[in-house]
């Protein structure tokens, strides 16, 4: 470690450790607060995670912890833990841009419900993270305010959309980090950055205030550098809110108990024979190899399971996606919000519409937009948008025949680690591969989660090994997940992310 | 495009042509709140206050479906002998508009809540059986106000202001089927049918159906195809009809102007059409032929809506009685011919003589007095019956006056004017004007004897047991008082006086 003062170690602690020492008076809410604001002073400039630091805001959430345990009210079991929040959540004290031109400087008039449950358990929200324009894309080059970086290796992506969030736990510029999960942007940015990422069931985490990719997929979840505090993040943002229809009225699953109980005997895991072989890195495919032994020596009982038709899931994703997107981004018109462009009091109302769209969009935007209008359009609705609905059914029958023969699937989360920036911009489909393993489970809506087992020998970079499970069941996947962290850092003898050093920290 | 369409005189156009007519009718339900949020539904507020991140279709924001609308359109859809769904979903139908704050509507499309019933309407004793295809639900827009330019229209507009008030408001449709056969009386059917409509609508307590403040909208769909032909003829869709009359003379002009095209050897074009309401013509609108494409598809924000068939049930149970019911069992109270029922239809007086009896009133009289006097007056003023500034409570007064010998017709018909000049009460007018009839029976008896004297005959048939004949003596006195004796005490005055009964 660079750094031995004591600013230095609080950023390096665990949400868990920290709330803990917080409730206990050890150091303060503003203390902790404080020594984040500081890292993200000292690194933000190399990472860019950030897009928009509210120290004001965030030192007075804090304040207000410590004031609540002064005066001997019970805590929350994160009060007082820094987050950075994906700039898609709404947020009434800083902007939400979504990573676009159009909302640059958007202020919301109303709190995302996740973003109120945080404020309430007294999570402190330190800003706001970069993104994929609204979301769209695995690297975070797609926002319009620039990429962020990876911790491992300045020169790479930190994955995306929640490139931000990721890039920024990786960094220890906060703890905790909240992302969506609309094709893997939650797991993907996880695997890549060597921390956890989790994608909860569809509904089970709130839509309200994140503002819309596609509605049928998106969904908010936890990222951190621990199973535990993952499970801490994802029973305090998640549950039933009213004001999301989708949202599933039933307890949160038993996340947190699982990620303690950590114990995998007896259970049954399937390894996806799709989810393998030509076009994965070959690193990749060895730790994740080795993840799948180790849950073995466990005491899990190992399977191959087929799911066929988990190779047209990715096509399937790239027709109902982008038809959400075209209807979902309709809205950012010039009209009421956002940026505005032409309106110089000689164009017409549909001009001004179309000049806005024009100059606030970016390249992979419109291109969904077009993908979607296209798609949706009539004489070829029921050849695009209707036959991919068709495959979504029969990925979800994968899943229901898997989950009847074992209890959780594993494979890899990504095909490869971290590619450099620019690599895969002028090249889609390369781009939209990196969420090849990660779209069934939005697809089908059930829970996944991306956990760290190793590095990739050739590169050095970080491998993620994905859990899913059935609808509802997310517990299981931090028993899963709670396990092999707990075995491989037992093995390894430290955390892994002691070995990120994109920052020139390590000597 | 010829604007100042040529047209065929109706009877003419009809002896040669068939329409078939169709009507699509949105209606804003009353629900408390709007369709998908918290926000008031309601009509006049300061523009933009009735107003929430939903309605407003902010970034970040979601719809929660209304359970009330749900109901309310269920209620619609069982009146109008529909089947309800079991299950069904909002659509999403895509375009682009400032007054639309999503840039689409939450709307159905091939799952509406209710299909396939049927609204019956009588025309000239004539019953039709008018089809519906369906009704569902959406929600409406926001209202733009064009400001500047020749139109109002947003094309050469200086500015447009948008008011979201109304946008989220729960909107019903309800679209018949294809209306063939009705020949001459197409116009009268379609007027029927969204009177009958409106008069369900509001008997289901479901909507306030003010046409003239939208809460009532009316597309009217007209074909013409050539008697005995069999087939069917383009049909255009006439917007922006905003009244029962309009309704009628926007289906009687389609028919002169489509008759004018067929004739002149032309094709007739689908497109939109503008009603207008001063000339009571129709103008193009855009065509259906370059339309655009919707794009509509399954809504992902919101579930599927599955009434269970309980709560169908339960609805169903608790549907108030229907209009033409009531219509039935009040003529069947009252005693009226079908001929004599539908009269008091027409001249709007149904619900009038209704709230009349009500207030007490013998139905007769009640019948008399709106049907007579005062349809007389709302005819002289151009007024509608219902717009007359008297109300069925007073007239139940003047009734009661006349039956209780008070007043006679002629004075009663004194007092209305009195009303509807803003006089103040029946009894106020009664008193100011001194029109309560004689009943002092010294001054009467002066008459009575002066009747008697002036007709000995009929004295004596009536002295000799033929009562009836006292008729005679009775118009004599009335005719001495100028009206304002009570003819049933002079009556009995002239019987003391030769029967000593």
């Amino acid at each position: 470690m660079a750094s031995h003062s004591m600013s230095g170690e609080l950023v390096r602690m665990t949400a868990a450790r920290l709330a803990a020492a917080i409730a206990a008076g050890e150091v303060s809410a503003v203390e902790v607060t404080q020594a984040h604001l500081d890292r993200i002073e000292a690194v933000d400039q190399r990472v860019r995670a950030f897009l928009h630091v509210a120290p004001q805001a965030a030192l007075a959430a804090a304040a207000e912890v410590d004031e609540r345990r002064r005066a001997g009210e019970p805590l929350g079991p994160l009060a007082g833990v820094p987050l950075a929040l994906k700039d898609v959540f709404t947020t009434t004290d800083m902007p939400t841009t979504c990573g676009s031109r159009i909302l640059e400087d958007w202020r919301p008039p109303y709190d995302a419900t996740v973003t109120r449950r945080l404020r309430q358990a007294g999570v402190v929200i330190l800003g706001k993270a970069n993104m994929d324009e609204f979301a769209m894309g695995s690297s975070t080059e797609n926002s319009a305010f620039g990429p962020s970086h990876n911790p491992w290796d300045l020169s790479r992506v930190p994955g995306g959309s929640s490139g931000g969030s990721s890039a920024a736990v990786t960094a220890f510029e906060a703890p905790l980090g909240i992302g969506t999960d609309t094709g893997g942007s939650i797991r993907q940015p996880g695997a890549v950055c060597g921390i956890v990422g989790v994608k909860p069931t569809y509904g089970g985490s709130s839509r309200y205030g994140v503002v819309a990719f596609a509605s049928s997929l998106d969904t908010p979840g936890p990222l951190a550098r621990t199973v535990l505090d993952a499970a801490l993040l994802h029973e305090a943002m998640s549950g039933h809110d009213p004001c999301d229809s989708t949202s599933i009225d039933a307890p949160v699953p038993p996340v947190v108990a699982a990620a303690r109980q950590a114990d995998v005997n007896g259970l049954r895991v399937g390894v996806v024979t799709e989810l393998s072989g030509d076009g994965y890195q070959p690193g990749v495919l060895a730790r994740v190899g080795e993840a799948v032994e180790l849950l073995e020596s466990l005491g899990a009982k190992i399977t191959e399971v087929s799911c066929p038709h988990f190779t047209y899931a990715l096509p399937a994703y790239y027709l109902i996606a982008p038809s959400e997107v075209s209807s979902n981004l309709a809205r950012f018109d010039g009209m009421r919000y956002g940026l505005r462009v032409g309106d110089d009091g000689t164009r017409s109302a549909e001009e001004v519409m179309s000049l806005t769209r024009a100059a606030g969009f970016g390249a992979e935007v419109k291109r969904r937009i077009m993908l979607g209008t296209y798609a949706l359009s009539s004489g070829y609705y029921d050849a695009y948008y209707g036959k991919a609905q068709q495959v979504r059914t029969l990925i979800v029958r994968d899943f229901d025949a898997a989950f009847e023969q074992v209890d959780v699937l594993v494979s890899p989360t990504t095909p490869t680690t971290a590619f450099p920036i620019g690599e895969r911009v002028d090249d889609p489909m390369a781009m939209y591969l990196a969420d090849l393993c990660t779209i069934p489970s939005d697809l089908a809506g059930n829970a996944a989660l991306s956990v760290p087992c190793g590095l990739a020998p050739e590169d050095g970079l970080p491998v993620g090994l994905q859990i899913m499970a059935p609808v509802l069941a997310d517990d299981r996947l931090y028993r899963v997940g709670a396990a092999v962290e707990a075995a491989l850092d037992a093995r390894r003898g430290h955390p892994l992310l002691d070995e990120a050093n994109g920052l020139g920290e390590l000597s | 495009m010829t604007d100042a369409a040529a047209l065929v005189p109706y009877e003419e156009a009809i002896s040669r042509y068939e329409p078939v007519i169709g009507l699509e009718t949105h209606v804003e339900l009353g629900t408390v709140t709007k369709m998908f949020c918290g926000s008031p539904a309601e009509f006049g507020a300061e523009p933009n206050s009735a107003v929430c991140p939903v309605c407003l279709g902010l970034p970040g924001s979601l719809p929660v479906v209304n359970r009330a609308a749900i109901e309310y359109t269920i209620r619609i859809g069982l009146a109008l002998n529909c089947s309800i769904a079991s299950w069904c979903r909002f659509a999403r139908k895509n375009y682009f508009y400032p007054d639309m704050p999503k840039n689409f509507q939450i709307s159905q499309y091939d799952e509406p809540l209710c299909t396939d019933g049927w609204l019956e309407v009588t025309v000239d004793e004539t019953l039709v059986r008018v089809g519906i295809e369906r009704v569902h639900l959406e929600e409406d827009t926001g209202k733009s106000l064009h400001v500047g330019g020749a139109t109002g229209r947003i094309h050469g507009a200086d500015y447009s202001l948008v008011d979201y008030n109304r946008a989220g408001i729960p909107l019903v449709e309800v679209v018949t089927k294809p209306i063939p056969g009705t020949g001459a009386l197409a116009p009268f059917v379609a007027r029927a049918y969204v009177t009958e409509l409106r008069d369900l609508l509001r008997a289901l307590d479901v909507s306030d159906v003010r046409m003239e403040e939208g809460s009532l909208r009316t597309d009217v769909n007209t074909s013409l195809a050539p008697r005995g032909s069999g087939a069917w003829g383009t049909r255009t869709e006439t917007k922006n009809v905003n009244s029962l009359r309009s309704v009628e003379r926007a289906v009687r002009f389609e028919i002169e102007r489509q008759a004018a095209v067929l004739d002149g050897g032309g094709r007739v074009i689908q497109e939109t059409r503008h009603f207008q309401e001063g000339s009571g013509t129709t103008t193009p609108g855009r065509s259906k032929e370059e339309a655009q494409d919707y794009r509509y598809f399954p809504e992902p924000d919101l579930v599927p809506v599955a009434p269970s068939r309980e709560w169908v049930e339960k609805i169903r149970a608790s549907l108030p009685e229907l209009p033409s019911a009531r219509r039935a069992r009040l003529q069947a109270e009252w005693g009226l011919s079908d001929r004599e029922m539908a009269a008091l239809r027409n001249a709007g007086a149904l619900e009038l003589v209704a709230e009349t009896v009500a207030a007490g009133a013998a139905p007769a009289e009640a019948s008399k007095w709106w049907r007579g006097e005062l349809a007389r007056r709302a005819n002289e003023s151009g007024a509608e019956l219902a717009a007359l500034p008297v109300t069925p409570a007073e007239v139940a007064r003047v009734a009661e006056l006349v039956a209780s010998g008070t007043l006679s017709d002629k004075l009663a018909r004194q007092v209305l004017d009195g009303i509807l000049a803003g006089e103040g009460s029946p009894d106020e007018i009664v008193a100011a004007r001194g029109l309560a009839v004689v009943s002092d029976d010294t001054a009467l008896l002066a008459a009575v004897d002066e009747a008697i004297e002036a007709n000995p005959e009929v004295a004596a048939k009536v002295r000799s047991g033929k009562t009836p004949a006292a008729g005679v003596l009775v118009g004599a006195v009335m005719k001495a008082t100028r009206g304002q004796a009570d003819a049933a005490r002079v009556s009995e005055l002239i019987l003391q006086r030769l029967t000593g009964s």
